[in-house]
C-alpha cells in the first residue's frame, strides 16, 4: 500500500492551522489595520484547521478500512 | 520599500519545506523500477493526478502573469481559462488520452514514434527537452528576481535553495513525489490566496464596486465603461479592448491552436494523466482538472483587476516602470504586501514559492523521462536493463535542474532571452497541435508529412513573425526582423495568436499535401490504438452513465459556458 496523500496534506493544514490560530489569539490588533481591521490569521487559521481535520480524517479513515480488508483477507 | 517579514512567517515557510522534503523521503522505498520513477506505476487515483494536472502548470509565472494580464487587461484574461484552458482539457480527457494512455507509450514523443517515424520522435523530444529546461530556468530567474525585488532576499541564495528541495524531492520519490507535492502544493495555492481576493473585494466594495472602479480605469484609457470588467461584450473591434484583439483571432489563435497545442500535446501535463491507474481514470483526469481550474480566475486574475482598480482610484498603488506605465508584474505582490498581516503573510508567500516548485517539479519530471526514454534510451544506449535506466533517470533529474539553474543565469545576464525563448516556443508548439490532430484523426497521415509539416509550420511562425510588428515596437525582437514590415497588429497578444493560426495552418496544410504525396508505412494493423478510426470503441459501460467521461465532460463544457455568459 502506499503512503496516502491526504495523511501528509492533513497533517500540513493542521498544523499551519493551529499556528495561525494560537498566533491570531495572542498577536497584537494593531497589525490587523491591513486586513481591514479583520483578525484574519485567527479566523484563516480556523478555515485551514477545519480543512486539514478534514483530510485527516479521510486518510485515518481509509487506512482503517483497508487494515480490516487485509485482516479478513 | 521591503515587505517585512516576522518570525511566524519564516516558521510557516519552513514547515511547507519540511512536509515537502518528507513526502519525498517518505516515497523513496516505493521506487523499485522505471516504471516506478518516470510513471509512477501507472498507480494514481483520478483526482490525484487531475489536481497534479492542473498544479504542474501552476508555475509561479502563471500566478504572477495571469495577475499581472487582470491588471492590464482586466476581465478579458478569463478568455485564457474559459475560452482556452477548459475546452481543451475536455478534449484531450475525452478524445485523445483513450490514444495517449491505450497506446502505451511512456511519453508524447514516443506516441509520435509509434504513430509516425523516429525523425518526428527525435525532433519533438530534442525541442521539447530543451524548452523545458529553459522553461523552468527562466521561472527560476522570475521568481528569484521578485522575491529580491520584494523581499531583500538574496537572489542567489533563493535560486540554489528552492533548486535544492525540488532536486532532493524527484531525486527520492520520482513522478509519485512530483505529483504528490503538487496536490500538496494545489491546496496551498488556493488556501494562500483566497484571503487575498476575499479581503480586496470587501474593500474595493464587493463586485459592483470593483465594476465601478474598473469602469474609471477603463474610460481613463479611452475605453467604453466595460472594457475592464466585461469578457465579450468589447471583442468586435481589435480597437475597442485592452487587449487589442478582435473575435476572430481570439477564438481562433488562444481558444483553439494555443490552447489546444498546450494542453493537448505538452508532455509536462499529459505526464500527469499518463500516470493513472485506469484508462477510465485518465480520461477523467484532465476533466477533474477542469473543475478547480474554472474557478482559479477569481484567484489569479481579479487581484490583479483589484490592484488596478486601486491604483486608479487611490493612486499611487502599483509602482512605475522605467517608463512610466504601472508594473504590472508586481500587482500580486504588492496585494499580498498591501493586504496580509505577519502570519497569513507567510501563508501567502509559501503559497507562491509552491506555485514556483509546483512549476518547475512538472518541466524538471517530464525532461528525465523525456530524456531517458526518447533521447537516452533511443539513441545513445538502448537495451540496457530497467535498473540502468532508473539510474539514468535520476542523474537526469541531478543535470537538468543544474541545467535550470544555468539558464537561470544565461537569462540575468541577456535581457532579451526571456521574450526569445518565449518566442521560440510559440513557433515550436503552435504547430505540433495539427500533427496530433492529423495524427489521431487521419490514418492516411506520414511519418513525411508530419515531420516535414512541422518543421514548415514552424518556419511559416518564424516568417510571420518577421514580416509584422506589434504597435509601438521597433523591428527586432518583437517582430518585424525580416526588413519589410508588412502589417503592424494593435498589440502583442493580437500578434502572438495570429502567429499560431499561421503556424497551424500552414503545418496543417502541409501535413496533409505531403502524406498524400508520400507512401504509408504503417499498416492499418500498426495503428491499432494510436489512430481513432482503427480503435475499437472503448466502453464505459461499466460505470454507470453520470460516472462516465463523456457527462463529466458535458457538465464542465456547461458550466464554462455559464460563467462566460456571466462575465460576458
Amino acid at each position: 500500500m502506499k503512503l496516502d496523500v491526504r495523511l501528509p496534506i492533513g497533517m500540513m493544514f493542521t498544523l499551519l492551522g493551529a499556528i495561525l490560530v494560537v498566533f491570531g489569539l495572542v498577536s497584537d490588533r494593531a497589525i490587523y489595520a491591513r486586513s481591514l481591521g479583520i483578525d484574519v490569521n485567527l479566523w484563516w487559521g480556523l478555515v485551514l484547521l477545519a480543512f486539514g481535520l478534514v483530510m485527516l480524517t479521510f486518510a485515518l479513515r481509509s487506512r482503517r478500512a483497508q487494515g480490516d480488508n487485509g485482516a479478513t483477507r | 520599500m521591503h515587505i517585512q517579514l516576522g518570525a511566524i512567517d519564516y516558521t510557516i515557510l519552513i514547515i511547507y519545506f519540511a512536509f515537502v522534503l518528507g513526502i519525498g523521503w517518505a516515497l523513496r522505498r516505493f521506487i523499485k523500477s522505471g516504471d516506478d520513477f518516470f510513471l509512477s506505476g501507472r498507480a494514481i487515483p483520478a483526482w490525484v493526478a487531475g489536481l497534479a494536472f492542473m498544479s504542474a502548470n501552476l508555475g509561479a509565472q502563471e500566478v504572477i502573469g495571469m495577475g499581472a494580464s487582470g491588471a492590464k487587461y482586466g476581465m478579458m484574461t478569463s478568455h485564457f481559462y474559459w475560452l482556452g484552458a477548459i475546452p481543451a482539457m475536455v478534449f484531450v480527457g475525452i478524445f485523445m488520452m483513450p490514444f495517449y494512455y491505450g497506446s502505451r507509450a511512456r511519453s508524447v514523443p514516443e506516441y509520435l514514434k509509434l504513430r509516425f517515424d523516429e525523425k518526428t520522435r527525435g525532433f519533438n523530444a530534442m525541442t521539447f527537452a530543451v524548452m523545458t529546461v529553459f522553461s523552468s530556468g527562466i521561472s527560476m530567474y522570475a521568481l528569484a528576481k521578485l522575491l529580491e525585488l520584494v523581499l531583500g532576499w538574496d537572489f542567489n541564495a533563493s535560486i540554489l535553495v528552492s533548486a535544492a528541495i525540488v532536486l532532493v524531492y524527484i531525486f527520492l520519490g520520482g513522478l509519485t513525489s512530483a505529483i504528490y507535492n503538487e496536490v500538496l502544493q494545489f491546496f496551498l495555492i488556493v488556501l494562500g490566496f483566497l484571503p487575498l481576493t476575499l479581503l480586496g473585494l470587501k474593500d474595493v466594495g464587493g463586485w459592483a464596486g470593483l465594476t465601478a472602479k474598473l469602469h474609471v480605469v477603463a474610460t481613463q484609457a479611452g475605453f467604453a465603461p466595460g472594457a475592464w470588467s466585461e469578457s465579450w461584450r468589447h471583442v468586435g473591434n481589435a480597437h475597442a479592448n485592452p487587449m487589442g484583439v478582435e473575435w476572430f483571432g481570439l477564438v481562433m489563435g488562444l481558444g483553439f491552436v494555443l490552447s489546444f497545442g498546450y494542453w493537448c500535446t505538452d508532455f509536462l501535463v499529459v505526464q500527469r494523466a499518463m500516470a493513472a491507474n485506469s484508462m477510465v481514470a485518465a480520461r477523467r483526469t484532465p476533466l477533474l482538472a477542469a473543475i478547480p481550474k474554472m474557478l482559479f480566475p477569481f484567484l489569479v486574475i481579479v487581484p490583479g483587476m483589484i490592484a488596478i482598480a486601486l491604483h486608479v482610484t487611490r493612486g499611487g498603488f502599483l509602482p512605475l516602470g522605467a517608463d512610466g506605465t504601472p508594473n504590472y508584474n508586481l500587482a500580486v505582490p504588492v496585494m499580498l504586501g498591501h493586504y496580509l498581516p505577519t502570519g497569513l503573510l507567510g501563508l501567502g508567500l509559501t503559497a507562491l514559492m509552491a506555485s514556483f516548485m509546483s512549476g518547475m517539479a512538472g518541466n524538471v519530471t517530464a525532461f528525465n523521462t523525456v530524456w531517458t526514454y526518447d533521447i537516452y534510451q533511443s539513441y545513445i544506449r538502448p537495451g540496457q536493463s530497467d535498473k540502468h535506466y532508473l539510474r539514468m533517470g535520476q542523474a537526469a533529474t541531478v543535470f537538468g535542474i543544474l541545467f535550470s539553474v544555468a539558464a537561470a543565469y544565461v537569462t540575468t545576464r541577456f535581457n532579451n532571452i526571456m521574450d526569445m525563448l518565449q518566442l521560440v516556443f510559440a513557433f515550436v508548439n503552435a504547430p505540433l497541435f495539427a500533427t496530433f490532430l492529423l495524427g489521431m484523426f487521419w490514418r492516411r497521415a506520414t511519418g513525411h508529412g508530419a515531420f516535414f509539416g512541422l518543421l514548415i509550420g514552424t518556419g511559416v511562425a518564424a516568417l510571420h513573425n518577421g514580416l509584422v510588428l506589434p504597435l509601438g515596437a521597433v523591428p527586432g525582437i518583437k517582430g518585424g526582423f525580416l526588413g519589410a514590415v508588412i502589417h503592424t497588429y494593435p498589440s502583442e497578444m493580437a500578434q502572438n495568436f495570429w502567429t499560431a493560426i499561421f503556424a497551424w495552418t500552414a503545418c496543417f496544410v502541409a501535413t496533409i499535401v505531403i502524406s498524400l504525396l508520400t507512401q504509408r508505412k504503417k499498416s492499418d494493423d500498426e495503428l491499432k490504438g494510436l489512430v481513432y478510426a482503427l480503435t475499437p470503441r472503448l466502453k464505459d459501460r461499466e460505470s454507470p452513465w453520470y460516472k462516465q467521461p463523456a457527462t463529466l465532460g458535458v457538465i464542465v463544457l456547461g458550466l464554462t459556458v455559464v460563467l462566460n455568459v456571466i462575465f460576458w
